[in-house]
């Protein structure tokens, strides 16, 4: 890697979790950047961080409040919230006000790496995917103007609404979409709470993408909602 | 639902088949009425015999109440009966048997006989009446049967007075009639009936002998026999009629008749009602009373006015509605013909006038005129026929009449102003001349016509015109009038001022009404500004107390349900509790939604009128009312008054009632959000220093070789620590869970405060050491009896919030001396204080949730876990800012033990 390092911003008012990212995150060469409550972390978007660390519970605003603000402030750039709030509550909340992804505490290093690895590639990969007509993700070609989809070269037929489900967490691969986001993208306003709809044509893609019940491509989040990840 | 019977369409009528269905299947018992045309007929005869027969089938059937007359036939078939014991009942001396309803429901038979339906119980018993007590009975789920003569009919009372001439004042509503599921006409030929008589099987000889030359004429009795058999064929019909419709069967219905009743103060207005009740069941019509309140109303004496609204009632009681409009300037047919036909009313009854052909050419009949101008609507013109003694008999609610009022002062004030008059025209005589003098007279009429009405004012134009005859008609000082064009002059004087006393008279009453009515909206207005004004529950109830008391004149108590059971709840003038009878008919009113009580037709011994206060969704509460004046409490408009300000506080009640429902929801709502702020909290509390063990553990072990032994030795310090916290976090909440569960027990012993406070600073060296400590202690501390573990606890807590509070490189002061009979200690910190409001919060549980995270990482449990050890050997523990520095204060106050003392001098 040649490139300079990516730069990543830890908001956390604790400490010892700090210096415990800046190590684990130092070491895969990204260099990080601290703010321990909220207005230091807006003042230091200045500088442009690749991604964002987030923790929920900050000192002098709620996680909650400053992702709305970034977000308000049309910054694209990828956020991973790191709370201890485990409930699926908080998690829709976070994702649906923009969080690319989200990682409870306590936590893993190597599992918070690869999200971070995630949520970057998706935003790299994000230009060429907006307008890109053929979807890539592992073996799973989803080809929006000729309305195909293959799975390992193997042509799968859908019915328009799979069709646009599929494309809809195609586009965005890796990352958790809400009930409440894929709802609103593919059935509109008719959809708006019925999360029965999801379960069905979830389970029949599925079955038409032949998906490995151990290990799927289409990921159920319990609560929260689906991801769709690359199996080769 | 009498209209929807006669829809024309061949689907069975829903009403029919509820009605049938509700007839079938009912809550109720079962209603039998023998019915027959006289007394001797065999009605009991007959009814004792089918319930042997009955009995017979294994029915359980009991006599409730039988009167055999001493008739020899009749009693022998009470033989093999069980019989209920009557209630005694002593009444101004006699002692009377009454049916012991209470002894009857407890009992609870299949079948009760009742004799005599239109019995009057004895005074002070549950119902005025006996029909009542049979209602009760039913609902209770006991069948009745029951006996009654055709001349008790409420409707055909008219009838009968005028065949018998004889007017029979027990009746019984023919509402009870018509929810009979049974009835048997007891039929007696005329002829057998006075060979029955003259037999002496129907009253004793002597009776006899005055029955049979009265009542029981040929005539009579056959006239009462066709009654009998027509009024039982109506009911039949009417039975007919739901079956046929219940079956879809399709009938001559006639469609849509409605039968409109004019009444008036007129006492035949009554024998008009009962012929409009007949009418409007044989065309199987809805009644209709119609009073128009019109000048010649408002000026009704209160007797009339009385009569008017027991007409009224009447209707009512015959199932009719009575409706009362305001008449406008044109005449009464006007008015009539215009409700008429706003309401579809087919039938008109009147009563024929007997006024003067005079008085109906001056002011035209308004029989001729509803005649002429009827158009499709037929109009039936009554001859009422006066029948002496009571018109009406009295009945539901009993309302009360106002004080007539003589007012010896207008006529006093008349006389005045017929003097000052006269002192004007003796001042402007000489002048004006005597032409203008009868002007100034006439002015003081109008004054007075205009203040006291008409009596005061026509008696001023009598002293009037004395006056101007006596001082100014010659020949002067005397009543005579010598000059003749003075004469005619006095003539037309007199009356100017008759007429004049009218029209001003007039005027003034209609501003009267038009005041009253004024003040009733205004007062009606008023009071829902006020309830709609108040929050809580007693309030709404206090006002509507209140103002119902002031705007009736009354004394009202209001009740609502609690538990299961009605209570007082507010009261004007106060009253929290009733007496027995009172208690026992606000009772009945709530559980019957009925009135009750006072001038009602049950438990009228009680003190109180008792009626429900209802909602679209049921009655929610009772109100009783009474006043010192004897009688009947309210007027018909006070009565419509008070339904209207019930209607509204009932409305106010509940929404109170649904507001407070709200407030409670959202109480929970507020503390679910709290608890779950909480578990929030305690989570976070637990999960941080966890996430930071866990991830620098598991960096050491994947990214070991990345890292330098600097690097590994920092990861290790963070472990450590946060392993540390977490074990203090979790001291903390097991020591709040031990506080909480009244586990504290202090092990106390006589301690020295300077060692302990010596380990809590040691203990707590790493957390103060970006701070600079500073302690000061008296040389003359005595020992204290503490807890050494708590104590230390309790200093380090204070300890490590001042860390937390105050700025690295500020001073820690600790401080402690003795004052009296306690010892002072204090921590000192150099933070930015306490806010002031949150001095005693602050020692709250989780406080730091509440506020809203501001602390870095407290766990809102220090300071509280503080107190409650303090407290738990006998101390105290406030908390301050600063007087002399910014920064907060705890001050701790512990006893100082006699023991100590002693020790203290002995060393």
């Amino acid at each position: 890697m040649t490139a300079p390092p990516l730069r990543v911003l830890v908001v956390d008012d604790e400490p010892p979790i700090r210096k415990l990212l800046r190590m684990g995150l130092g070491t895969q060469e990204y260099r990080v950047i601290e703010a321990p409550d909220g207005r230091t972390a807006l003042d230091l978007m200045r500088e442009k961080p690749d991604l964002i660390i987030l923790d929920l519970g900050l000192p002098d605003m709620e996680g909650l409040e400053l992702l709305r603000t970034i977000r308000a402030r049309n910054e694209s750039v990828p956020i991973v919230v790191l709370s201890s709030r485990a409930d699926e509550v908080a998690k829709v909340q976070a994702l649906d006000l923009g969080a690319d992804d989200y990682v409870t505490k306590p936590f893993s290093m190597p599992e918070l790496e690869a999200r971070v690895r995630v949520a970057l590639r998706h935003y790299q990969s994000r230009e060429a995917s907006e307008g890109a007509s053929v979807l890539q993700v592992g073996d799973l070609v989803v080809d929006i103007s000729h309305h195909w989809v293959t799975v390992g070269g193997r042509l799968v037929e859908l019915t328009p609404r799979e069709f646009a489900l599929l494309a809809f967490l195609a586009r965005r691969p890796g990352r958790v979409l809400t009930h409440g986001a894929i709802l609103a993208e593919v059935w509109g306003a008719d959809g708006a709470g019925h999360v029965e709809y999801l379960r069905v044509y979830t389970r029949s893609l599925r079955r038409k993408l032949a998906d490995d019940r151990a290990n799927p491509r289409l990921v159920t989040e319990p609560g929260v909602g689906y991801r769709l990840i690359a199996r080769p | 639902m009498t209209d929807q019977r006669r829809d024309l369409e061949q689907r069975p009528s829903p009403d029919a088949l509820l009605e049938q269905a509700q007839r079938e299947d009912s809550p109720t018992g079962k209603l039998k009425i023998f019915v027959g045309a006289a007394p001797g007929v065999g009605k009991t005869y007959k009814m004792l015999e089918e319930s042997r027969a009955k009995r017979k089938d294994g029915v359980d059937v009991v006599v409730g109440a039988v009167e055999t007359h001493g008739r020899a036939e009749t009693e022998a078939l009470l033989n093999g009966l069980e019989i209920m014991p009557r209630r005694r009942v002593e009444y101004r001396g006699h002692v009377l048997e009454e049916m012991d309803l209470d002894a009857i429901v407890a009992r609870r038979p299949q079948i009760v006989l009742v004799d005599e339906l239109a019995h009057t119980n004895a005074p002070g018993s549950r119902h005025p009446k006996r029909y009542l007590d049979v209602e009760e009975l039913l609902n209770n789920r006991i069948d009745v049967y029951t006996t009654v003569n055709v001349q008790h009919i409420e409707s055909l009372n008219d009838v009968v007075a005028q065949i018998t001439r004889v007017r029979i004042r027990e009746t019984v509503p023919d509402s009870i009639f018509d929810r009979a599921d049974a009835i048997e006409l007891v039929d007696l030929t005329p002829d057998d009936l006075i060979q029955r008589l003259k037999e002496g099987k129907v009253y004793v000889p002597q009776q006899a002998e005055r029955a049979l030359a009265h009542y029981f004429s040929p005539g009579n009795l056959t006239a009462l026999r066709e009654l009998a058999l027509r009024r039982t064929a109506e009911r039949v019909d009417e039975q007919l009629l739901t079956h046929m419709q219940a079956h879809a069967i399709p009938g001559p219905w006639a469609a849509g008749e409605r039968v409109l009743v004019c009444v008036s103060e007129d006492p035949r207005a009554a024998g008009l009602v009962r012929y409009a009740k007949r009418l409007a069941d044989r065309l199987h019509a809805p009644l209709t009373a119609l009073s128009v309140e019109s000048r010649r109303t408002l000026q009704l004496s209160e007797e009339e006015r009385d009569r008017l609204a027991d007409t009224l009632r009447l209707a009512q009681a015959l199932g009719g509605e009575p409706v009362t409009i305001p008449g406008g300037e044109r005449q009464i047919a006007d008015d009539v013909m215009a409700f008429a036909h706003a309401n579809n009313v087919t039938q008109i009854v009147v009563g024929k006038s007997n006024r003067s052909r005079w008085f109906e050419i001056l002011h035209g009949s308004v029989v001729h005129e509803l005649v002429r101008r009827s158009g499709n609507i037929s109009v039936h013109v009554i001859a009422g026929e006066t029948i002496a003694g009571d018109p009406i008999p009295r009945k539901t609610v009993r309302t009360a009449q106002k004080p007539a009022a003589f007012d010896l002062r207008s006529y006093l004030v008349a006389v005045a102003a017929v003097a000052l008059a006269l002192g004007v025209s003796a001042l402007i005589k000489p002048r004006l001349g005597v032409e203008n003098v009868d002007l100034v007279f006439l002015t003081a009429i109008v004054g007075v016509a205009a203040r006291y009405g008409l009596l005061p004012s026509l008696f001023a134009s009598v002293v009037a015109s004395l006056c101007y005859n006596f001082f100014f008609l010659p020949p002067i000082y005397t009543f005579t009038i010598a000059d003749p064009t003075n004469i005619v002059a006095f003539v037309f004087f007199i009356i100017m001022a008759v007429v004049v006393s009218n029209v001003a008279a007039r005027v003034r009453t209609q501003a009267l009404a038009a005041m009253q009515r004024a003040r009733t909206t205004e007062s009606l207005y008023v009071f829902s500004r006020k309830l709609a004004g108040v929050g809580t529950l007693d309030d709404v109830l206090w006002a509507t107390a209140y103002q119902t008391a002031l705007m009736l004149n009354v004394r009202v108590v209001l009740l609502l349900p609690e538990n299961g059971v009605i209570a007082v709840k507010a009261g004007y003038p106060p009253e929290d509790r009733l007496d027995d009878a009172d208690l026992a008919a606000a009772n009945w009113a709530w559980e019957n939604n009925r009135s009750a009580g006072r001038s009602s037709d049950t438990l009228p011994g009680a003190k109180r009128l008792f009626l429900p206060m209802r909602t679209g969704r049921g009655p929610i509460g009772i109100v009783g009312i009474d006043s010192d004046k004897p009688g009947p409490l309210l007027t018909p408009d006070q009565r419509r008054l008070l339904d209207a300000l019930m209607d509204q506080a009932a409305l106010a009640i509940e929404r109170v009632r649904l507001v407070a429902d709200m407030a409670q929801v959202k109480r929970t709502l507020e503390t679910d959000r709290l608890r779950s702020a909480l578990l929030t909290s305690i989570s976070h509390d637990l999960k941080t220093p966890l996430a930071a063990v866990l991830g620098a553990a598991g960096t050491l072990r994947d990214l070991a070789g990345a890292l330098d032994d600097a690097q590994k030795a920092d990861l290790l310090v963070t472990i450590i620590d946060e392993s540390e916290r977490l074990n203090r976090f979790i001291a903390n909440l097991l020591d709040m869970t031990r506080l909480e569960a009244g586990a504290v027990v202090p092990n106390a012993a006589l301690h020295d405060v300077s060692e302990i406070l010596g380990s809590a600073l040691r203990r707590a060296a790493k957390i103060l050491a970006q701070h600079r400590v500073e302690v000061d202690l008296a040389a003359d501390l005595p020992m204290l009896h503490v807890d050494p573990v708590l104590f230390e606890q309790v200093l380090f807590n204070l300890l490590d919030n001042a860390a937390k509070y105050a700025p690295a490189r500020t001073t820690v002061r600790i401080q402690s001396w003795r004052e009296s009979e306690a010892v002072c200690l204090q921590v000192l910190d150099e933070g930015e204080g306490i806010p002031p409001g949150d001095l005693e919060q602050i020692f709250d549980k989780f406080y730091r949730v509440q506020k809203g995270d501001q602390v870095r990482a407290g766990t809102g449990l220090g300071l509280a876990i503080s107190r409650g050890f303090v407290e738990a050997m006998r101390g105290t523990i406030t908390a301050a800012n600063r007087t002399d520095h910014s920064g907060a204060v705890f001050t701790i106050r512990l006893p100082i033990p006699l023991g100590s003392q002693q020790l203290d001098t002995a060393a």
